[in-house]
């Protein structure tokens, strides 16, 4: 019988062009997903070395990062986010790359909007200039992120030299409770594992918490994958993801489709296959959580309170600690309750879904955002956020106080009009919390959507299940 | 590329754990459509002040270290995201070797493909090349990369190994794209076989406008 193969090795095997002797691979790549800050150096190389795309038909690209997500019918002001777009612009055309256009229903967060085309699909190797592809593992493909100069190798071979990663399982049985989203789950697993954890090797994640898991909790999950360390994250295909994908613009139809069934009922893992790691958690002891420090690994239940570095034993992670306690301005003991924001950002590829919005609709319905605190919501797509509006969210946030904007990356970096310009504190639901990501000083507090809502109209990080 | 064969040069030290890619090229410089002159934002939250001036405690500001050819770090170096402004913010400083205990892999990666070449050591040599690091202007080291060897300012020597592949392309200065385009003929024939067993692969994007 054929050795037991993970997730991960089938695709990586039904992708290998060639192995070199010391172990560097070609990997076959199925899609690329381009957006405008990692790429114009790439389209720059390929000008120079007068290479073309080899293949456009698996190639797309949106703007994202700098696209203001106020009404942009009158382009974007400040001139160097413009000149980003413009120049994507003009490689597209030149190159003959598929792309949503700024003012396109179906522009939006590369990450959110690959799986809702249904540009993301099972058993694909996917790729982009960026850390946070690991998204689209949810739908039981390899995806991971790379740097520019990768983005050129893949423009010009649709390939890359790639090291064959290892495997690990992050299993997590049982069923969730009450409040727990998987937002909840992913900074749970990252706190246990720290955020160099799992580099190295791609993260399957199952169990039964996962399997229950919608696809858009899925894609949070495995968003934050990069922020444990690890190349990729996935889950493996089943009923909840075909579902997902059927009739979606992009998705196999037809014949092609059924094909297509047939093959990805073929990519779980095997029984009894090894990983090279495994970790498991106790979905019914996981609690709400947020982040107290500058690394996602800084992560805790909510009823806990600021860690005290005097007590921590390793000399290293002590000044880690206390830098990140200065930089957030918090004294050690604090329960994490107690601390007031100022800031609150629905929104990013982590979690801009319409299940997150609807989460934190539930939150807002009938209460006011907290005096002094400023909320925005940020839709991941022009998609998701006419969606909401059909299902009435945008009138629940927007008497709640809150501010209902236009698909982007928005506030989850400072790289457009978004950023937080006073050194707030930030209840956030994307995925980064270091230093200056979202404006200078800025701290960030990561949380689940809901909780946000929650620190939204309480005005300070609060327990969203204290609210409902 | 520019080959890395064997490199002489100020190291310094910066013995903080993840070190992530924000803090080395914060994201709101993103912007530029260029490779080169980022040296400029290089690790801008703690190189300068609030008011723009030097902040006199950060390492390469101190006037041994301005000239520092090598870092010395902590655990899971360049964490965080896949920009490679990252690496050429680090080059275009002057800096070609990154020596620590750990690296993200995505850093690791793009390291290779600019001529910066990343060496990992365990913690403990790391920990004997970080008091090397402090002895200011004697901070000097030397890396051989044919020989995988670091020559400390006593003479002793430390060990490092890379990927042969990875080791052969810094040493030749080679473009992965040139090498990999000499395997034309195995990716189209892998295009031809994907095309009858999974078809719907092909085409994906056609449509969209
Ligand atoms: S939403 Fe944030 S993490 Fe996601 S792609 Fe945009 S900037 Fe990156």
């Amino acid at each position: 019988m054929a050795q037991p193969r993970t997730l991960f090795d089938k695709i990586w095997q039904s992708h290998l062009v060639s192995e070199q002797d010391d172990g560097t691979c070609l990997i076959y790549i199925d899609m690329h997903l381009v957006h405008e800050v990692t790429s114009p150096q790439a389209f720059e190389g390929l000008r120079l070395a007068g290479r073309r795309v080899r293949r456009p038909d698996a190639t797309i690209a949106v703007a994202d990062h700098n696209v203001p997500t106020s009404d942009r019918s009158r382009g974007i002001d400040d001139p160097e986010s413009r000149l980003q777009v413009d120049t994507l612009e003009e490689n597209v055309r030149a190159f003959k790359i598929p792309y949503f256009p700024v003012t396109d229903i179906r522009q939006g967060i590369v990450h959110i909007i690959g799986p809702e085309q249904g540009l993301s699909q099972p058993g694909m190797t996917i790729v982009c200039g960026d850390s946070h592809t690991a998204t689209h593992g949810a739908m039981g493909a390899l995806a991971f992120g790379i740097g520019t100069s990768e983005v050129e190798h893949v423009l010009a071979t649709q390939t890359l030299l790639q090291r064959r990663p290892k495997n690990m399982r992050v299993a997590v049985e049982g069923s969730l409770p009450f409040g727990v989203s998987a937002k909840d789950v992913i900074l749970a697993i990252i706190a246990k594992i720290g955020t160099a954890g799992g580099t190295g090797h791609v993260i399957e994640y199952a169990g039964s918490a996962i399997r229950g898991l919608s696809m858009e909790g899925r894609m949070t999950l495995c968003n934050m994958t990069i922020e444990a360390g690890a190349r990729a994250g996935l889950v493996a295909p089943d009923e909840t993801t075909f579902a997902y994908l059927k009739g979606r613009p992009y998705a196999p139809k037809g014949a092609s489709l059924e094909k297509a069934f047939a093959y990805w009922r073929t990519l779980p893992s095997d029984r009894g296959v090894f990983y090279d790691r495994e970790v498991s958690i106790e979905a019914s002891a996981i609690a709400p959580h947020v982040t107290w420090g500058t690394s996602p690994q800084d992560a805790l239940p909510i009823t806990g309170r600021v860690p005290d570095p005097a007590l921590e034993k390793d000399p290293s992670r002590r000044a880690a600690m206390e830098r990140s306690l200065q930089y957030m301005a918090l004294k050690p003991n604090t329960p994490l309750v107690e601390v007031a924001v100022e800031r609150v950002f629905i929104g990013s590829c982590t979690n801009s879904r319409i299940e997150d919005l609807r989460a934190a609709a539930a939150v807002a319905k009938g209460r006011r955002v907290a005096k002094g605190v400023r909320a925005l919501v940020v839709p991941g797509s022009g998609l998701v956020k006419r969606q909401a509006e059909e299902e009435g969210l945008d009138r629940i946030f927007l008497e709640a106080g809150f501010e209902w904007r236009e698909p982007g990356c928005s506030n989850c970096m400072s790289m457009n009009a978004d950023r937080a310009e006073h050194a707030e504190r930030i209840a956030s639901t994307s995925n980064r919390n270091f230093e200056g990501r979202q404006g200078k000083n800025a701290k960030t507090h990561l949380m689940g959507p809901a909780m946000a809502a929650a620190a939204a109209v309480t005005g300070h990080i609060a327990d969203v299940r204290e609210l409902s | 590329m520019e080959k890395f064969t064997t490199l002489t040069g100020v190291a310094a030290p910066l013995p903080m754990v993840n070190i992530d890619t924000d803090k080395i090229f914060p994201a709101v410089y993103l912007k530029t459509i260029k490779r080169t002159g980022l040296s400029k934002h290089l690790f801008e939250e703690i190189r300068f002040r609030p008011d723009g001036s030097e902040n006199p405690d950060f390492v390469l500001n101190q006037k041994p270290y301005r000239n520092a050819k090598i870092l010395v770090g902590g655990e899971n170096f360049g964490c965080g995201s896949s920009r490679e402004h990252a690496p050429w913010a680090l080059l275009d400083y002057g800096i070609r070797a990154v020596i620590a205990p750990s690296f993200a892999d995505i850093f690791y990666n793009n390291c290779f493909k600019n001529g910066l070449l990343p060496i990992t050591l365990p913690q403990s040599e790391v920990d004997l090349l970080l008091e090397d690091a402090k002895k200011g202007a004697n901070a000097i080291l030397t890396i051989d990369l044919e020989k995988g060897t670091i020559t400390r300012p006593d003479g002793g020597t430390l060990s490092f190994t890379i990927d042969p592949f990875r080791k052969h392309c810094l040493l030749e200065g080679l473009d992965d794209i040139g090498l990999t385009e000499k395997q034309a003929g195995a990716i189209s024939a892998f295009e031809e076989e994907t095309r009858r067993s999974r078809p719907w692969l092909f085409n994906i994007t056609e449509g969209a406008s």
